[in-house]
């Protein structure tokens, strides 16, 4: 028999052929993972399959690399993991894709079902620890049931509010012998998301923001996720409502845009904080009222009556209840507001629109860069983007320097702009940028990392050197946790406690020589346009770019955890 | 029974249809455990139909609403009814053991007589009965069967079914 990887109703196989078979059904080209044995017999066939396989260097980074390929793409990112210790290196990569809506789905290998539940090694209870950090999981033990529950898996996963989904396989079930058939039908009886919004609620939602006098637009991952940009930027500009785009949704309608006045939140600007809090009509998509936006709930846009969009219908209600619920996919209900707003004439709130100027001139983002002084982080993402011309996807850590990044960078599209907003998992970057750049190869994928998430996944940069995946990843490198230290700063004291990083100790440049990749550093102002620069020309391998900054900057504006966002701590005056 | 026992958010009781599977019953206990929603008791037993289970659960929160849409997220849960105690038949099953000298034995029956509750065990200083009813009569019965001495009590979880129409139901806009 020839070993054909083709699929037919006739042919007997594995139920690893079956598993191989069906990702390459459901279109798969690549996938992020590591063997172990367990998982071992899936390893075979994909040996000579056609799908790309990215040989991460924890399992933790192989699931923030299909997350980034999802991210990137805007499809279903794979990664896989062998039973016990694989699977549960994967929970956090699960967890921050449940939290961020990142359509993934992960294959792990469970010890035969024999085994199961008698401590075998390298068990661990994988359906369980992970049925609260996936949208869905699945134990299978019946190789015939694969093509549909990969099926399954995929739709679940990239469907409705999209998340990870994980498919464990004892590895019995990987050795038995069964039939690929094409996938049967979903049933799913009960998953059936609303995609439309209801016609009067839509109706009522126009309505109140036709009749509103300062609106606003309330935006997030939503929007990126459904693709519903455009839809977005063609309803603000028929109504000429202004909109706030929040972390996850940077890049959803462009920052160059009039309308659009960036980021609210913790860190976020004053326009974007105040113009919320000051509403008389919030109407929200595809956003979740997290409290890194709102801040304390009870004090947030207090006169605001809001109109709530999700998908979700769950995060309708949750933290703030809405005067208009609908629950409906971001891009269908825009497309359905611009309907039903028809011929009607933009919002009359030209006063509106003055405030939120003069707010916008009052109050700017700001930084000092001194030309002998420190380098300061916001200028090197100015400067980024200078070198860049605002060309690339930017992809960043959790910490000050995510904030800035965020904060300085101008996105102009939707999925340029990868991080981990819900979970804030430190050492996302790395992975997350060889994950895009892998599914986007004609793409620069620039990573701005701290130095502290970087040496949480920077052995990941050893993967990418491996398998050519050219990714440019400049670390801030400020000595510390720098998050860390400014609340130890602003609400501690100042007493630094277990947030400084050893600066002294790491030499980044060896490092990342070391790892196959090319390092370069910039410790004045002048060298950081030529180092970025001189990272743009090299063109095949991994870059590091260390950046020392200011070990003493910090974010503003900042509205502390639980606070009212009426109390923006705007910072120091420049010159301060 | 403490006062902080007898303070809890309001009760519901919510009758879900459940994909008759493996580990269906932890996801949903999992949900409600992952969103701090406590649960009161729990019934789980097949339908009539093999493939689905239904799931009688009795949650105490303020947030009756979002505690239905997070396990309408689940995706083996396939139909959620919330039950009205007005408008359903609520019923559950209590196995009770009381300390009774064969003197008491009568006394102890005629109280469980007014239930009827029936005498399922009986020891040498012990009585049990067995009594299906409403959960406040059930709590009626424990507290007059207490001054005996309860030495053990089991209770099944509470199950529930919608009262049906009274009258033939009459079609929508049928007059004008
Ligand atoms: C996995 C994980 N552990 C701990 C934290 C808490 N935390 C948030 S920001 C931060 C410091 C980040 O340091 P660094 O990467 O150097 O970024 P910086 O703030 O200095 O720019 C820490 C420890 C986290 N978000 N994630
Ligand atoms: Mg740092």
């Amino acid at each position: 028999m020839s070993a054909s990887r083709k699929p037919t109703t006739m042919t007997t196989i594995t139920g690893s052929q079956s598993v191989i078979s069906s990702l390459e059904h459901e279109g798969v080209d690549l996938i992020f993972g590591i063997p172990g044995g367990a998982i071992l017999p899936a390893y075979d066939p994909l040996y000579s399959s056609p799908i790309r396989h990215i040989l991460a260097r924890h399992e933790q980074g192989a699931g923030h690399m299909a997350a980034g390929y999802a991210w990137a793409t805007g499809r279903v990112g794979v990664c896989v993991a062998t039973s016990g210790p694989g699977a549960t290196n994967l929970v956090t990569p699960l967890a921050d894709a449940l939290m961020d809506s990142v359509p993934m789905v992960a294959i792990t290998g469970q010890v035969p079902t024999h085994a199961v539940g008698n401590d075998a090694f390298q068990e661990a209870y994988t359906v369980g620890i992970t049925m609260p950090t996936t949208k869905h999981n699945y134990f299978v033990t019946d190789p015939d049931d694969i093509p549909t529950v990969i099926h399954q898996a995929f739709h679940l996963a990239s469907s409705g509010r999209p998340g990870p989904v994980l498919v464990d396989l004892p590895k019995d079930v990987l050795n038995q012998e069964t039939e690929w058939r094409p996938p049967q039908d979903l049933e799913l009886p009960g998953y059936k998301p609303t995609l439309d919004g209801h016609p009067r609620r839509v109706r009522e939602a126009v309505e109140m923001l036709a009749a509103s006098r300062r609106p606003v637009l309330y935006v997030g991952g939503g929007i990126i996720k459904s693709e519903a940009s455009e839809a977005l930027t063609r309803f603000a500009e028929i109504t000429n409502i202004p909109v706030v785009t929040t972390l996850m949704g940077r890049g959803a309608i462009p920052d160059s845009h009039p309308l659009c006045l960036g980021m609210p939140g913790m860190h976020g600007n004053y326009t974007a904080i105040t113009s919320m809090q000051k509403c008389d009509v919030l109407a929200a998509f595809g956003v979740r009222f997290d409290d890194r936006v709102t801040g304390d709930p009870d004090h947030f846009a207090v006169d605001a009556k809001i109109i709530h969009a999700d998908v979700d219908p769950a995060e309708i209600g949750k933290v703030r209840a809405a005067d208009i619920p609908i629950v409906a996919d971001a891009r269908r209900v825009l497309t359905q507001m611009i309907e039903a707003w028809g011929d009607r004439p933009p919002v009359a709130g030209q006063q509106w629109l003055e405030t939120i100027r003069e707010w916008q001139t009052k109050y700017p983002l700001s930084y000092d860069q001194q030309p002998d002084g420190p380098i300061k982080p916001q200028f090197v993402i100015d400067e980024l983007a200078r070198v860049t011309g605002g060309d690339a996807i930017l992809v960043a850590g959790v910490g000050q320097h995510q904030m800035w990044a965020s904060q300085f960078w101008n996105f102009d599209r939707p999925r340029r702009w990868i991080n981990s907003g819900g979970l804030g998992t430190m050492g996302f970057a790395v992975p997350a940028a060889i994950g895009a750049k892998a599914g986007m190869p004609d793409e620069l994928v620039y990573a701005v990392d701290g130095d502290g998430c970087f040496q949480m996944t920077f052995q990941e940069l050893i993967a990418a050197a491996a398998h050519q995946i050219p990714v440019k990843v400049a670390v801030f490198n400020n000595g510390a946790h720098g998050m860390v230290k400014q609340w130890q700063k602003l609400f501690y004291g100042g007493r630094l406690s277990a947030s400084l990083l050893n600066a002294e100790m790491v030499d980044y440049v060896k490092l990342a020589e070391g790892m196959g990749c090319i390092g370069l550093r910039a410790e004045s102002p002048e060298e950081v346009g030529p180092t970025l620069e001189k990272s743009l020309s090299i063109d095949d391998r991994p870059v590091v770019v260390e950046m020392v900054v200011d070990p003493d900057e910090m974010v503003f504006p900042m509205v502390p955890a639980g606070g009212s966002n009426d109390n923006v701590i705007l910072g120091p005056e420049p010159g301060d | 029974m403490t006062v902080s026992a007898l303070s809890h958010p309001p009760r519901h009781t919510l009758s879900l249809i459940v994909e008759n599977r493996p580990g269906v019953l932890a996801r949903v206990s999992s949900c409600l455990a992952r969103r701090g929603f406590n649960i009161h008791s729990l019934a789980v037993g097949p339908t009539i139909d093999p493939g689905l289970s239904r799931i009688t659960v009795v949650v105490e929160s303020e947030k009756i609403e979002q505690v239905k849409k997070q396990l309408h997220k689940l995706i083996n849960v396939i139909r959620i009814f919330e039950l009205e105690p007005s408008k359903a038949v609520e019923r559950e099953t209590m196995l009770i053991r009381v300390a009774t000298t064969p003197s008491a034995r009568t006394e102890a029956i005629e109280v469980a007589n007014i239930f009827k509750a029936n005498v399922v065990d009986v020891g040498y200083n012990s009585l049990t009965f067995e009594v299906t009813g409403r959960p406040a009569k059930l709590n009626d019965l424990i507290e007059l069967l207490r001054p005996f001495g309860v030495v053990e009590l089991v209770k099944s979880g509470r199950i529930a079914i919608g009262r049906a129409a009274k009258s033939k139901p009459a079609r929508i806009r049928a007059v004008g």
